[in-house]
């Protein structure tokens, strides 16, 4: 109980030795968005295993590491460093450990109607500009990273697209943790508000250089107006000791499109939540993902739709591969509430154990409140087929190759469905190259 | 004519059941031997053997492959060293593409051969050449491995696999069954482009009629895992007149 006690205290107190110096800690509505979240955060504690959606994720090795919230800023990093994870032809906002850098970025010859800038600059000159938008429909009591998370807001990215802006290059947001960052939390918070009819791609890539026992709270916001499309790319490439919580919260007026991809790969222990709220008639959300756990990983993807309108359709579809003693946990559920006739929401889970070790837990969830609606869902855990294992070896192939082969293939229906092409290309070589024989396996595929 | 295959007092076990129980077979180059027999009887497990899928648990016996012994080897060691499975259920494999399969299993063969792998320039032309053998559309080239294909499309890929490979040994699980005539007519000329003096074929099946197409040498009749009659052709079509039941009652009187 006292240590419980004691790390609420600990963040609280983080929280009060930092406040004074967030950005824009001068406008009252943000100083009363911040203690409010603090207050919550430290009444609810972190969430425990009596939480329904905690149930299969312990947060206490995060708990229990007491992380101090200032970043590890000002390390050199040259743009020779990130080379390979920077995407071409993009806008690009980079963070080092949770803090913007500008040399480090590229926002020119952005179009009129783009706003993209850090989340910290528009705090600190003009705060006005986010109220409303901060929050805007987070439940921060089901949430309670979300309420840690917006206490501390202040680093990050303010993304507005204004009505009918067509984006075409892909916006790129960075977030490097390098070794520096170990025992510190980071705490971003993206804000997306794209205008009626206007379409957008953002990608959003954490990766992590060198081996920080680091804590990442990510928080990213994305409101859709009429006919608005995004694609929103989040792959997660933290290295193996850091931990990696984030959520994403959706919400969309009539008939417009948010298509995800997740990927989660890094990270000792990793949490990434979807809420999406299909609020008005007509709107749309495909969530795909992949993740792979292998050795001690633990990666957890809860998501949640609400069809709170009529006409709106969702798709979900991740896959998992577990090896070793890594964990996969898949939680989806899906709300059709009384007045969204005509829902059309469909669920596919699939994960592959490649070990004796390894696990699975997945839960599809479905509340339906009303007898007009379309509704699949499926779950699977399984392992490699051995008569496919064993049709590769009569061809020649060897057992090693053969199994990293048919594990690839797996995984590759999510990647091969990437639109584009410089994530999907980048996947495919993360992806092999965490397989045993993937030089030999990438002629293959 | 040289040695091939000699199988000797081979017994072999399924999930703890006795299935074949006492096999025996010399088998030289450039010839073909049909093992015909009732459901049941063993004919797919001693396929399976010879190949080394997993499950099939060889008891006792031997079986020497060109004078080495071919249970000590893996699955794609035998494949390296020219054994060929044409399998009886050939596996869709999404994901995968046929010519990288193809392709793969070409230059794993000839790895082990000590020559230099096709490159993909080559590679094609030459596919492309085996594939007027079995009458295939080049996008099958593109799809992946077996996914979508129907049965006789399954069944002639397999063909085309052999014809690159270009097995010393050739054993075909129940090819012919479930085709079409036509099919069953490409399948066949495909067999018979391959005969030839270094090379040996085991066709597994259940109908006489695979026969009338691929002629084979010697026919064995296995009822109960054992090969309880063998002849030469005339006993195919002796079989096909009076079915298995005299076979399978001569086996039980004795």
């Amino acid at each position: 109980m006292n240590a419980v006690l004691q790390t609420h205290h600990h963040y609280a107190a983080e929280f009060e030795r930092n406040v004074a110096e967030l950005p824009g800690a001068g406008a009252d509505w943000l100083a009363e968005l911040r203690r409010g979240a603090i207050d919550r955060f430290a009444a609810h504690g972190f969430p425990g295993p009596r939480d329904e959606n905690w149930k299969y994720t312990r947060t206490a090795p995060i708990e229990r590491r007491n992380f101090t919230c200032r970043s590890a800023a000002g390390e050199p990093l040259g743009v020779d460093q990130i080379q390979d994870v920077l995407l071409p032809n993009a806008y690009q906002l980079v963070f080092v450990n949770g803090v913007y850098r500008a040399e480090l970025s590229n926002v020119s010859d952005m179009p009129a109607g783009v706003t993209l800038s850090s989340l910290a600059a528009v705090l600190q000159a003009s705060p006005a500009t986010l109220e409303g938008l901060l929050n805007r429909h987070v439940d921060q009591d089901r949430h309670p990273f979300a309420a840690l998370n917006t206490a501390f807001v202040g680093e990050g990215a303010f993304i507005a697209l204004a009505a009918n802006t067509m984006l075409e290059r892909p916006i790129q947001l960075l977030f490097v943790t390098t070794a520096a960052q170990d025992g510190h939390a980071a705490h971003p918070r993206v804000v997306v508000s794209a205008g009626d009819n206007s379409e957008a791609t953002l990608v959003e890539t954490h990766v992590g250089l060198g081996e920080a026992v680091s804590f990442t709270n990510l928080l990213t916001e994305v409101t859709l107006g009429r006919n608005a499309g995004l694609e929103y790319y989040r792959l997660q490439e933290e290295s193996v000791k850091a931990f990696h919580i984030s959520a994403v919260h959706v919400s969309q007026e009539a008939d417009s499109r948010f298509v995800s991809t997740a990927i989660s790969l890094g990270a000792v222990l990793s949490r990434h939540d979807i809420d999406v709220r299909l609020a008005v008639r007509g709107a749309q959300c495909s969530l795909n993902g992949l993740y792979m756990a292998a050795g001690r990983q633990h990666v957890d993807t809860h998501t949640r739709i609400d069809h709170m309108a009529p006409h709106c359709s969702s798709s979900e579809f991740y896959k998992g591969v577990l090896d070793g003693h890594g964990r996969g946990v898949f939680n989806g559920k899906v709300m059709v509430h009384p007045h969204a006739i005509k829902t059309d929401a469909r669920q596919q889970n699939q994960n592959l154990l490649l070990s004796l070790d390894a696990e699975a837990d997945t839960k599809p969830e479905l509340e339906i409140y009303n007898d007009d609606v379309k509704c699949a869902h499926g779950a699977t855990v399984g392992q490699l087929d051995a008569d496919a294992v064993f049709y590769l070896r009569s061809r020649g192939l060897d057992e090693t190759a053969s199994r990293g082969l048919l594990t690839y293939a797996f995984a590759a229906e999510i990647i091969n469905a990437i639109k584009l092409d410089a994530v999907r290309e980048h996947l495919r070589a993360v992806v092999l190259a965490r397989l045993p024989e993937g030089e030999h396996i990438k002629e293959l595929v | 004519m040289s040695d091939m295959l000699s199988i000797k007092n081979l017994h072999a076990n399924v999930d703890g059941k006795p299935i074949l129980k006492g096999i025996n077979l010399e088998i030289k180059a450039g010839e073909v031997h049909a093992i015909m027999g009732p459901n049941g009887s063993g004919k797919s497990t001693l396929a399976n053997v010879l190949a080394g899928r997993e499950g099939y648990d060889v008891t006792d016996g031997t079986v020497t492959f060109q004078g080495k012994n071919l249970l000590e080897m893996e699955p794609e060691e035998r494949a390296r060293a020219g054994v060929f499975l044409a399998f009886q259920y050939p596996v869709e494999i999404p994901g995968v593409s046929n010519v990288y399969l193809l392709k793969a299993a070409v230059n794993a063969a000839r790895k082990h051969r000590g020559l230099p792998e096709l490159d993909a320039m080559d590679f094609l032309t030459l596919v492309r050449e085996k594939m007027q053998l079995v009458k295939m559309d080049e996008q099958f080239l593109y799809r992946a491995v077996n996914e979508g294909f129907s049965g006789g499309e399954k069944k002639r890929n397999e063909i085309l696999q052999m014809a690159l490979l270009e097995p010393a040994l050739g054993v075909l699980d129940e090819t012919d069954s479930g085709l079409d005539i036509d099919a069953l007519k490409i399948v066949s000329d495909g067999v018979n482009a391959l005969r030839g003096k270094d090379r040996a074929f085991v066709l597994v099946t259940h109908y006489q009629r695979l026969l009338n197409y691929v002629v084979p040498d010697y026919v064995h009749v296995l009822a109960n895992g054992q090969i309880v009659k063998s002849g030469d052709r005339g006993l195919a079509l002796e079989l096909e007149k009076k079915g298995y039941g005299w076979i399978e009652g001569a086996t039980a009187r004795a």
